[in-house]
């Protein structure tokens, strides 16, 4: 019973938010702030360091079940370290701390005895650069369903993320050849696929498309949007008009110099607020002028 | 001013292809004292080669071979030392490899980044350094005499995997190092154990090279006469060694090759001597092969 409605709410797409709420630039972020159980991530005056100088401070904001967020900003304001923090990849980085807090559904994301290995079978992430392992394609789906001992149809399991990840027909006839015939655009779906193929809640994706063309790009795009049915979507880009095109929300991160003197700088959310808000009518000077490429 | 401008620079242009000329006449000498040398360290070995080859290579026959040590020349073979010395590289490599590659795997990836950990990694470093039989005589030491295996072929192939654990762990950390942090970061991402990312993303991909260094070290231990000699190995037996017999003692081609040499007799010191270097020659060779071989076989591209 309580599962199926869980399933129920999983499944409701996400354009049930009522389109006039988006359109009501005026509003604020908070004012936004859909039912409590749609709420994925609650993060808290997070900051992250490396060593003892913050790379970013104090960052607030709330993400919901089945949107797209964008994290946009200039090179070095920390969208990678914020975006590794949902699943606890700093963690591996032995200089770097983080401070605030999580919430997962509810749940303190870095709580004593939640083990990060449980918490990134259920929040994937793609990179940057597409790194399938070297095997061959089949081997780098069920990759995820074997060490997470998840008793699966191996063959069903493989078509099945595949075609999610829009990619089964040019691979089809290619199961068994190495992940490296693939090309970049291919590879990256194929890591997307991997994430798939564990059934996350989340997916990260730190510029999953820099190192694409624009029509690989524009797969991946198309693809973001099905995926977003299914699952809760992160992503971090330097494209304008990618986190226009894909995103339901936008935040804005930009650096601050933290120390005259040093001139050392630390990343700081701007802004956070619907992705068209954002582009179309920006609260902040500072993401106004990054959006309309007058930054500098 | 405006029209000056273009002129300095063709003259710049033409200075600058004086000193391209001048760089490359120095490039030239350089590469031609680095030939010189170069040809002068392979002569040399040509040389050692020739001389051993037509010394030793009418004595090379089956019955050189496949027959245990006489007390003449003629009748002489190395069959005791052959199998001794393959018997001590098979249990060399299954005590070293395993303890090697696992060495490996801790220090990179597991061990935590404190003092101790450091002091371990210098003090393996030092170790690829000490003479060989100073490893000798540890082996005497600690196998034959505190774990009491008395002058056996184990006891030489502990002390033969000693001399080469440091090398092993030197290679095996430096392939594990070449396998790129994207695949960790991937691996870990979908939720598998660092553990499992070691076992099944990072000792996949960095045995190739874990391999080729071992056989490497290998061929080097095998040729090694100072260890063995402290440890006790035989002259000349009259038995093969094979690995299961392990507590027995043992004979080994670098051995018997120093006994023929310190024989008064041509037939020994110089013919059977030869011949004995051409075999050692050959079985190292066919392990360098095998070492390559292993390489481009199993080596993957990222
Ligand atoms: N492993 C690390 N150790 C130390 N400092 C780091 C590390 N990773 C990132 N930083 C620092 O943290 C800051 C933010 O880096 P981060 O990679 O998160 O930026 P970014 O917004 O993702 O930039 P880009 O858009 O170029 O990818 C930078 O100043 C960077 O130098
Ligand atoms: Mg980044």
């Amino acid at each position: 019973m309580d599962s199926a409605q869980s399933q129920a709410v999983r499944q409701r797409p996400v354009l049930d938010v009522p389109v006039d709420s988006r359109a009501l630039a005026h509003h604020t972020a908070a004012e936004h702030s859909k039912l409590a159980s749609d709420l994925v991530f609650d993060v808290r005056d997070v900051t992250v360091r490396y060593g003892v100088h913050p790379a970013i401070r104090n960052v607030s904001l709330q993400i919901y079940r089945h949107e797209i967020t964008a994290l946009i900003g200039p090179s070095g304001c920390g969208k990678s370290t914020f975006i590794r923090c949902f699943n606890r990849m700093n963690d591996l980085i032995p200089s770097a701390t983080v401070e605030g807090t999580i919430t997962y559904h509810g749940q303190d994301l870095y709580a004593k005895g939640v083990d990060p290995v449980e918490v990134r079978r259920r929040i994937g992430m793609v990179f940057q650069k597409p790194n399938p392992f070297p095997k061959s394609v089949r081997e780098n789906i069920l990759f995820g369903p074997k060490v997470n001992g998840m008793e699966v149809d191996a063959d069903e399991v493989v078509e099945r993320s595949l075609r999610r990840a829009a990619l089964w027909d040019e691979v089809r006839n290619k199961l068994n050849d190495s992940a490296y015939s693939l090309s970049g655009g291919q590879q990256q779906r194929l890591c997307i696929a991997r994430a798939i193929a564990i059934d996350p809640d989340v997916i990260l994706m730190d510029e999953p498309a820099s190192a694409l063309d624009p029509i690989s790009t524009g797969r991946i795009e198309d693809l973001m949007r099905e995926l977003q049915e299914r699952y809760t979507i992160v992503i971090v880009t330097h494209n304008m008009q990618q986190a226009a095109r894909v995103s339901d929300r936008t935040a804005f991160f930009t650096t601050e110099v933290e120390d005259e003197a040093s001139d050392f700088r630390s990343g700081k959310l701007v802004e956070y607020d619907f992705t068209e808000k954002i582009f179309k009518n920006p609260s902040d000077r500072r993401t106004e002028d990054y959006v309309t490429g007058r930054f500098g | 001013m405006a029209v000056s401008t273009p002129r300095r620079t063709v003259h710049d242009t033409l200075a600058g292809l004086e000193r391209g000329r001048r760089r490359k006449l120095k490039e030239r000498a350089f590469a031609t004292v680095l030939f010189t040398l170069t040809a002068v360290a392979i002569l040399v070995l040509a040389l050692l080669v020739v001389d051993i080859v037509l010394d030793g290579f009418t004595r090379i026959n089956v019955d050189f071979l496949t027959r245990y040590a006489s007390r003449t020349a003629e009748n002489t073979g190395i069959r005791a030392g052959l199998t001794g010395t393959l018997s001590l590289m098979v249990l060399t490599a299954l005590v070293a490899f395993p303890v090697g590659v696992g060495a490996a795997i801790y220090l990179e990836e597991f061990a935590p980044d404190n003092r101790f950990t450091r002091l371990m990694e210098a003090n393996i470093s030092n170790l690829a350094g000490v003479p060989s039989v100073v490893y000798g005589l540890l082996g005497v030491a600690v196998f034959v005499y505190a774990l009491n295996l008395g002058r056996s072929l184990l006891a030489g192939a502990l002390t033969l995997a000693l001399l080469i654990l440091p090398v092993i762990i030197v290679a095996g950390r430096e392939s594990i190092r070449a396998v790129p942090l994207a695949i960790r970061d991937g691996g870990l991402a979908l939720g598998a154990t660092p553990w499992q990312v070691s076992y099944r993303q990072i000792l996949p991909s960095a045995l190739p090279g874990m391999l080729t260094g071992t056989i490497l070290a290998l061929s080097r231990a095998i040729g090694e006469t100072a260890p063995i000699l402290v440890v006790g190995a035989v002259f000349s037996r009259r038995a093969d060694n094979e690995p299961w017999y392990f507590m027995e003692a043992f004979a080994a081609l670098p051995v018997q090759i120093y006994n023929f040499v310190s024989r008064p007799q041509e037939g020994f010191k110089i013919d059977a001597a030869s011949a004995g270097i051409l075999v050692l020659m050959a079985v190292l060779l066919i392990m360098n092969s095998a070492a390559i071989v292993a390489r481009n076989r199993f080596s993957r591209r990222y």
